[in-house]
């Protein structure tokens, strides 16, 4: 399962060197490390999503998860809870949220698109009401912040605690897809059901497992998020980012229809988005252009994409001509 | 009759894939009503050499004329504009459109854009017709059989006037009935100044349908056949270079313990129907019948895809029921499927991914891969089926047919299993190969292994089966000893013909 991520690494530098060189400030530690942090927390959502899209399927209700967890964790907090509690609570609820977008996806045969869309306005309906809807401030809980928005110092610039999180995340992941038999099944069931179920594979079980990731890693995202932010507002936090996270699953290389994606490639691609957005408003362009500029990137880093496949194989086919004459 | 040039000429056509050199300075001629056989080992080169003359494919090098004047095809449309139509080896068509929209997929007949009803299923019903087709012109075309299906395809080559029409293993998977009707219609053809190209591995068909035979080997031309040349031996000595005899004869030894014994078994497509039969070790039993008389259903039932409703089953006398594939497998029972692109394979994957896919689980450590293991699993598969491959890297979709469905028995023998489950085990496979698989057959029922298989070659039923189970809807109609078999026997029982059997 070899990809070619050269591509969009190209791209990442390509807009990393154009941003240094026009804007003076991009370099700064306080830039590189905001940079740094967004980075791995869009990545460690991507990476979710690309297990879920590496089956075939998809969970637009990542954003809703995020603001859930969220919002129940300051709650939580306001009622007097435990906090390392309701983190364990929390993330306990975020797998069974999984596991039940799993359940219906593969026991009741219902579209992923069509459970995690239900899900997206359900959780986030939940959030709103159980909150009452009011912004909810995040009261200093030393051991947690720190753990979930500190800083590791190296020398002067502190790298933040989402990278490590991250950096978690991605080496379980990779092992988990290229290392292990169940990675390969699920490409195998990604790219072909029955085919996958013929050579004696539980592909229902591990759809499942796929769903319980996915919304595991987004319950993760939503209690860095809400201790990076320090408030939450019920109604906002989290909308929109299960679509950056496809967004950066499709861009480092995970096909919609399945089987394909690489861990690497969905990082970088997250790296490139939080970049774009902070390109923009360093370098002065309408922040109304943001989304405009952020699609057409996407769809030309996947055009390209395409292309170079494309390319790569004419080559190799021109190499074997060459090489018998 | 060279009176006029032929009506095509293909000339020193080149052809290249990442890794293989599929065709090699290859020449063809057809003429005007007539149908010319395109045979050869899988991997030889025929579904490359009609995608090319489809569209499908551009050649590296090489000519090739109609009428005289060179064309080149860069798409399936404007091979479509020349006159070549090509139905694949799996047909192409939308189930959930009616016939007369299949007829018309990317061609509708309109007046300013819209699409007209009614013109497009009069017409319809007319290419129907010359199809031999009697169905209503709004039928889904899922609800058709695949012989139905098939003409279908045919119908719509000849709404794009098609003068050249390629069939690519059209029979593989059709009934005896639907074959004779599939011939009715290809000699109606021939007849109507139609060419056809028709490529089988099936060389009775070819001898029976042939104005002339052409023969690939290795991506070249291995020589040509007059319609008075035309004979088995003659095209299988081209095929493979060398003589093989005619049919493989099974030297049946002692059978030993029961390895399968279903008892009342009773299927989700046949409720009603209770089953019971066994299998020994070292047996090969076969099981016939026609299309749709529940042998596939028998097999994946045994395998755990769709759970039995009834009855009991014993694997070596314990008793199992299979509620998963995964169950079945972990018992030692291992399925050939029928249908390799739908169940056998993993297309995108390699040919390595793919041999070794069932056998993951067993040389795991901890969850872990274990790539040498894998690697071995692989490099013996291909050696023991003699998969023509570049490496073992090259993704399956890009194999031969024939290669790819050796690859899906390569899988299964890695896993060592005591009931192997053939399902047309040699559908789209050469002659050379076909008796290399019996032989195999032959070899694991030696070591032990009890093997079922289901076959609509009657000769393979006869050559190869120790004991024959007939099948007719959903239920056993007979069993033979290898001594009672007959063609005639087996057909009477196949439809349920009791007082002549
Ligand atoms: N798209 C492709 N990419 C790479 N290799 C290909 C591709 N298509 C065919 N080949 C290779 O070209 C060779 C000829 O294949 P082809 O499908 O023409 O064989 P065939 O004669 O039709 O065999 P069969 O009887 O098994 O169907 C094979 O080695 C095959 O692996
Ligand atoms: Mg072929």
């Amino acid at each position: 399962m070899k990809k070619n991520i050269l591509g969009i690494l190209g791209l990442f530098i390509f807009i990393f060197i154009f941003t240094a060189y026009y804007s003076e400030p991009f370099l700064s530690a306080y830039n590189m490390q905001n940079l740094i942090k967004w980075s791995s927390l869009y990545a460690i959502m991507g990476i979710g999503v690309a297990f879920v899209i590496i089956t075939g399927g998809i969970d637009l209700s990542i954003g809703s998860v995020i603001g859930l967890v969220a919002s129940l964790m300051a709650l939580a907090i306001k009622k007097g809870w435990d906090p390392n509690f309701a983190v364990v609570m929390l993330l306990g609820l975020s797998l069974g949220i999984g596991l039940i977008h799993g359940l219906l996806i593969t026991k009741v045969k219902l579209q992923p698109f069509v459970v995690t869309l239900c899900g997206l306005l359900v959780y986030r309906g939940i959030s709103r009401w159980m909150t009452d809807n009011q912004t909810m401030q995040y009261p200093g809980t030393d051991k947690l912040d720190s753990l979930f928005s500190g800083k590791v110092l190296m020398g002067s610039f502190g790298l933040p605690a989402p990278l490590f999180f991250l950096i978690v995340v991605a080496i379980l992941a990779a092992i988990f897809l290229n290392r292990t038999i169940w990675g390969r099944y699920l490409f195998a069931l990604g790219n072909n059901e029955d085919g996958a179920r013929y050579s004696g594979i539980e592909t229902d079980r591990l759809k499942i497992v796929a769903y319980v990731i996915c919304s595991f890693l987004a319950g993760l995202s939503g209690l860095l998020f809400a201790y990076e932010l320090d408030s939450v507002q019920p109604a906002q936090t989290g909308e929109f980012y299960e679509l950056y996270a496809i967004a950066a699953a499709v861009l480092g290389g995970c096909s919609l229809r399945g089987g394909q994606g690489t861990i690497l490639g969905v990082i970088i691609a997250a790296a490139v988005i939080r970049l774009l957005r902070n390109s923009i408003n360093l370098l002065g362009i309408s922040t109304h252009l943001e989304y405009a500029i952020i699609g057409m990137v996407i769809l030309c880093g996947v055009a390209a994409d395409e292309i170079i496949k494309r390319v790569m194989a004419r080559r190799r086919t021109a190499q074997v001509t060459t090489a018998r004459k | 009759m060279d009176a006029q040039p032929s009506l095509l000429k293909v000339t020193a056509i080149g052809k290249q894939f990442p890794g293989v050199q599929a065709l090699h300075n290859v020449d063809l001629t057809l003429n005007r009503g007539e149908v010319l056989s395109l045979v050869g080992e899988n991997g030889a080169g025929k579904s490359t050499m009609m995608k090319i003359l489809a569209g499908v494919h551009t050649p590296d090098a090489g000519t090739i004329e109609l009428d005289g004047k060179p064309i080149r095809a860069n798409s399936v449309r404007e091979a479509q504009a020349h006159g070549i139509a090509l139905i694949h080896q799996e047909l192409n068509l939308a189930g959930n459109l009616d016939i007369a929209a299949n007829i018309f997929l990317g061609n509708e007949p309109h007046k300013a854009g819209f699409i007209d009803r009614k013109d497009i299923h009069a017409q319809a019903s007319k290419h129907l017709k010359r199809v031999g087709l009697a169905f209503p012109t709004d039928t889904l075309v899922a609800d058709l059989t695949i012989g139905h299906q098939q003409l279908v395809e045919i119908a719509k080559a000849l709404s794009v006037d098609a003068r050249i029409i390629i069939m690519d293993e059209p029979t593989s998977s059709l009934a005896q009935k639907e074959t004779e009707n599939l011939f009715k219609v290809v000699n109606d053809l021939r007849s109507q100044g139609i060419s056809i190209i028709y490529i089988s591995h099936r060389l009775g068909e070819v001898i029976e349908l042939s104005d002339r035979v052409s023969v690939l080997r290795d991506g070249e031309n291995a020589g040509e056949l007059a319609r008075e040349e035309i004979s088995h031996d003659a095209m299988v000595k081209l095929m493979v270079g060398r003589d093989l005899s005619q049919f493989y004869q099974r030297n049946a030894t002692e059978p030993g313990e029961v390895v399968i014994e279903a008892n009342r078994l009773r299927t989700s497509a046949h409720p009603n129907r209770e089953l019971s039969f066994s299998v020994r070790q070292g047996e090969i039993v076969g099981i016939a019948g026609l299309v749709g008389a529940g042998r596939t259903e028998l097999l994946q039932t045994l395998f755990g895809i769709t759970p039995a409703v009834g009855g009991t089953l014993k694997l070596d006398g314990n008793k199992i029921l299979p509620r998963r594939p995964l169950e079945a497998i972990i018992a030692g029972i291992a399925l050939a499927p029928e249908d390799r692109k739908q169940h056998g394979l993993v297309s995108e994957m390699s040919v390595r991914e793919n041999s070794s896919l069932p056998r993951l689980r067993v040389d795991q450590k901890a969850g872990m891969i274990d790539f040498s293991a894998e690697t071995n699993v692989a490099n013996e598969a291909v050696e023991k089926m003699d998969i023509k491959t570049p490496h073992l890297e090259q993704v399956i979709q890009y194999l031969s047919g024939g290669n790819q469905q050796k690859v899906v028995l390569g899988k299964w023998l890695a896993m060592n299993p005591r009931l192997l489950l053939l399902d047309e085990p040699t559908r789209g496979i050469d002659v050379g190969s076909k008796q290399e698989i019996y032989k195999l057959m032959e070899e694991l029922a030696a070591s032990g292994v009890a093997i079922l298989f289901v076959s609509s070659e009657m000769e393979e039923v006869l050559g190869m089966a120790d004991r024959v189970l007939v099948m007719h809807e959903g239920a056993i109609t007979g069993e033979l000893d290898r001594n009672q078999l007959s063609e005639e026997t087996i057909m009477q029982l196949a439809t349920d013909n009791k007082a002549a059997a």
